[in-house]
């Protein structure tokens, strides 16, 4: 039965994170590209686009945190010490990005001050939670209920390379659903820069999928052992499916195709990644089982999750419902 | 060690300054939340456009405060594990799922629709938008609720047992949530939060009024806000007298240092109105003091006894000096609330209201006193639960995460530097806001995703269902 709902909320956790990823990763992306719209018009235009929404995006982040300490509190109370540099950096980062979205409103001198913050914020926070990835999936030291390692663990070629990865794959996130919002040259110019971020994300997915077999015996058995060895054939073949509908629906004018084929890239790269981990989830160090908190903990909020996450999920469609539709790109100027 | 300080205590000062930082903000959005909710009942109500326009001239300072508020408490979510990592592995069973919960029943609730309160209006109509401005406000509510659970049982622990890795194992949710200091601490947290409200709107409302008397807008504002200093002032007094019987009943050690008694008083305590605790002798000097009015507070008979904190061992103290002063600073600020309510009333029957400006100046000297008042409490609270993180269980020694002191000080260098600057920036243009005169045409810096959200279809945000400028 423990071992049942230590599952359950490792799937939950998962889900959360995944959310968290794809939601904030397209407004983390509106942000990283603010450099290639110079224009005001525009920039008005992209955070009015996400603005209404960006809040629920990161609450997602927030569950994925509390959650693990709520569920598996050994985790939540390794990682982070071990990540330490890491986490402080997204979350200064995200305290630039989140108010910017209020101020550069509230003034016209410090404008251009916190546009600036919007941008680095939103590529420091994507860029350190590309780097918590790559140290997860190297693993971190553990002795006797406490993270061992060094200071500097986390900071490593590979570390370096999926920090990459995700500003490039949140930058692409974010210019399909600039080109599903947005009209006119703006849309124009979105389409242009998905279609190099798309062809380097595609490319960064590969390094790191080739390189991750070779940091632990662990990946490369699971990876390349049989049976599994037809997973790691169906995963690269449904990436390519998915590469194709991108390049199809930018070069076709589609405006949902490319941003769902975006999703798609992220969904099967989180799945490849759970089925490297598992059944640990600190890779090496902890099993799902191992850091699972007790029953009476899991028990008591999985009721509560059970029934709130679906309603969570109706009312924030239906937030997203009442802002569908393109922005109009001449309102919010009289 | 960083600078001479230990990571320890680095920590220490890192969680007291984001926290400190943090609850300035839920302290004026849970009040404005409130209260917007109330305007925009009135608007529907009474149909007098006057309560849209306040609505809407609120709503820019709230979505000012609200973002700094979700920024600040993301970084606090985190900092449990940064540092404070054994506690999270310990207490983590307990804390954990009421934090999840206030996750799923409060944050994705306000967050969910607070787009469409401050962006929708003419997308869903106002019924629907008054709907989501209900949300917000009592997601706002919900989330003090069991945020404040869960700090009230690390004061006042029960319902767990201790596993032997040195896990809180949970046994009885029901006794967790609802751990005795909990009912006092959420009353007192929330009185406390519209209090704030009310005298930074009271302030705002005074300084329009003293520019101009008959500005309707600034009168609504300013006479809402002296109902509620009024109401909700004596209401919050003998909340927190009960919160203080309360804490004598199971923290006797915080309020003998809150009281200053370093000695116990066998034949009746007096009440220490002022005087310099000293922590190293463990005395107090130059006092001025009331005979026995101590003893008649605290166990209302004249010559109950009174622990002080010689009756503890020496290494369960928490530290007096602060907290006898950050204790008394909140006193005072609640009496001095309660004479600008009594005041107010007073001119009120007068009919004197918006014509007297040694009230209207008062009021505006008072508007920043909530949040002092609010800091003072919290100081109060949390550093008379020293030595321990969960009270008689977990001391705070031993709930440090195995980092270094460079680590923890370099960080909290970068949290001030960016504090500053960000959440400084933040109220400059909070203040800039509230100066605004409330029934100007549109400010040119009203505009943006608050006013406007530029999103097909739909017109024009505001102008369709508000008619003229009237007042
Ligand atoms: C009395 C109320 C109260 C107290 C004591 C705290 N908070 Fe808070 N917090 C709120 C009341 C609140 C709120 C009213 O719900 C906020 C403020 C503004 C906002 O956006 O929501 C909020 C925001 C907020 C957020 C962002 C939520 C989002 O994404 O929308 C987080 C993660 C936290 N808080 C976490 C904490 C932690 C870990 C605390 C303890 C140290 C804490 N808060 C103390
Ligand atoms: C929001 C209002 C709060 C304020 C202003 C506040 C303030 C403080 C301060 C000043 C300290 C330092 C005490 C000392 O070291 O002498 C402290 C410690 C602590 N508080 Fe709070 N606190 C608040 C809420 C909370 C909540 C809601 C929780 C938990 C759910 C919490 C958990 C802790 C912990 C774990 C410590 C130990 C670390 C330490 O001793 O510094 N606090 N707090
Ligand atoms: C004059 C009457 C007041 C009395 C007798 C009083 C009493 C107390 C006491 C005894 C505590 C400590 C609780 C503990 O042991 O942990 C406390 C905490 C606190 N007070 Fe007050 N208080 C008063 C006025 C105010 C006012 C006017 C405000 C704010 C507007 C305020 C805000 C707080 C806060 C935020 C806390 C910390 C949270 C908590 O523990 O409830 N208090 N108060």
């Amino acid at each position: 039965m423990e071992l049942d709902l230590a599952f359950i909320w490792a799937g939950l956790i998962a889900f959360a994170v995944l959310a968290y990823v794809v939601l904030d990763g397209f407004d983390l992306g509106v942000g990283i590209l603010f450099p290639f719209f110079p224009e005001a018009h525009d920039r008005d235009v992209m955070t009015n686009s996400v603005a209404p929404v960006w809040d629920g995006n990161e609450t997602w982040l927030v569950l994925g945190g509390g959650g693990l300490m709520a569920v598996f509190p050994l985790v939540y109370a390794t990682v982070l010490p071990a990540l330490y540099m890491p986490i402080i950096l997204m979350l200064l980062g995200l305290v630039f990005r989140g108010v910017a979205f209020e101020f550069r409103w509230r003034t016209n001198r410090w404008r251009t001050v916190w546009d600036w913050g919007f941008t680095i914020g939103s590529m420091i926070a994507a860029f350190m939670q590309g780097i918590a990835l790559g140290a997860l999936v190297q693993g971190i030291r553990i002795e006797n209920r406490a993270y061992a390692g060094d200071w500097w663990d986390w900071l490593t070629p590979f570390s370096l390379l999926t920090g990459l990865a995700v500003v490039v794959g949140y930058a692409l996130l974010g210019a399909c659903w600039l080109n599903l919002k947005t009209t006119g040259e703006l849309q124009a110019h979105a389409r242009r820069i998905a279609m190099a971020t798309g062809v380097g994300t595609l490319g960064l997915i590969g390094v790191v999928s080739l390189w991750t077999p070779f940091i632990n015996t662990l990946y490369f058995e699971r990876w390349f052992a049989f049976p599994q060895a037809f997973f790691s054939a169906l995963v690269p073949a449904m990436l390519a499916v998915c590469a194709f509908g991108l390049w199809h629906g930018l070069t076709r004018d589609k405006h949902l195709q490319p941003f769902l084929a975006a999703l798609g890239l992220f969904i099967l790269s989180f799945v490849g990644l759970g089925v490297s981990f598992y059944p640990y989830i600190v890779p090496g160090s902890l099993t799902i089982a191992e850091a699972a908190a007790p029953e009476s903990s899991m028990a008591f909020l999985l009721v509560g999750a059970v029934v709130l996450i679906p309603v969570i999920l109706a009312y924030t469609g239906y937030a997203y419902w009442v802002f569908r539709g393109k922005i109009d790109p001449e309102e919010g100027y009289h | 060690m960083f600078m001479g300080f230990s990571a320890e205590l680095l920590a220490r000062f890192q969680f007291a300054f984001t926290v400190s930082f943090h609850i300035i903000f839920p302290a004026f959005s849970i009040g404005l939340a409130s209260y917007l909710a109330m305007l925009e009942g009135l608007w529907l109500w009474k149909k007098d456009p006057i309560y849209l326009r306040l609505f809407n001239f609120w709503k820019v300072p709230f979505a000012v405060t609200f973002g700094m508020g979700v920024v600040s408490g993301i970084v606090m979510s985190y900092q449990f594990g940064t540092n404070w990592a054994v506690f999270s592995d310990r207490a983590g069973p307990v804390i954990g799922p009421l934090m999840g919960y206030e996750v799923l029943t409060a944050f994705f609730l306000e967050a969910g629709f607070l787009g469409i309160m401050l962006f929708g209006l003419n997308r869903v109509g106002p019924r629907l938008h008054f709907v989501a401005t209900l949300m917000v406000a009592i997601g706002t509510l919900i989330s003090a609720t069991w945020i404040l659970s869960a700090n009230s049982w690390m004061h006042t622990p029960q319902g767990f047992s201790i596993a032997e890795n040195g896990q809180f194992v949970p046994e009885d949710w029901w006794a967790i949530i609802f751990n005795p200091s909990f009912p006092y601490r959420l009353t007192h947290m929330v009185l406390a939060a519209y209090l704030t409200t009310a005298f930074m709107v009271g302030a705002t409302g005074a300084y329009h009024l003293l520019r101009d008397r008959t500005n309707r807008q600034a009168r609504i504002m300013f006479s809402m806000a002296m109902w509620m200093a009024v109401i909700v002032t004596p209401l919050q007094i003998v909340a927190g007298d009960l919160h203080g019987l309360n804490t004598l009943e199971y923290q006797p050690a915080k309020v003998a240092a809150m009281e200053g008694h370093y000695k116990t008083h066998e034949g009746g305590a007096p009440l220490i109105l002022f005087g310099i605790p000293d922590d190293e002798n463990q005395e107090i000097r130059n006092t001025i003091e009331i005979p026995r009015l101590g003893s008649l507070i605290l166990t209302h008979s004249l010559d109950g006894e009174v622990l002080g904190l010689d009756a503890f061992p020496e290494d369960e103290r928490p530290p007096a000096a602060i907290i006898f002063w950050t204790f008394r600073i909140m006193v005072a600020i609640g009496f001095a609330m309660l004479g600008v309510g009594l005041w107010s009333l007073w001119r009120r029957w007068r009919g004197k209201l918006f014509e007297d400006r040694l009230l209207h100046r008062a009021v505006l000297l008072m508007g920043p006193s909530g949040f002092l008042a609010v800091l003072a409490g919290w100081f109060t609270t949390e550093i008379g639960r020293q030595p321990f993180t969960v009270y008689g269980y977990m001391r705070t020694s031993e709930s440090l995460s195995p980092v270094d002191a460079p680590a923890v000080g370099t960080s909290l260098i970068a949290f001030i530097i960016v504090y500053f600057i960000v959440f400084g920036a933040g109220t400059f243009y909070l203040f800039r806001l509230m100066r605004r005169p409330p029934d100007a045409d549109d400010h040119e810096l009203d505009k943006g995703p608050t006013r406007t959200a530029g999103i097909t279809p739909g017109p024009h945000q505001d102008t369709p269902l508000e008619s003229g400028h009237g007042a």
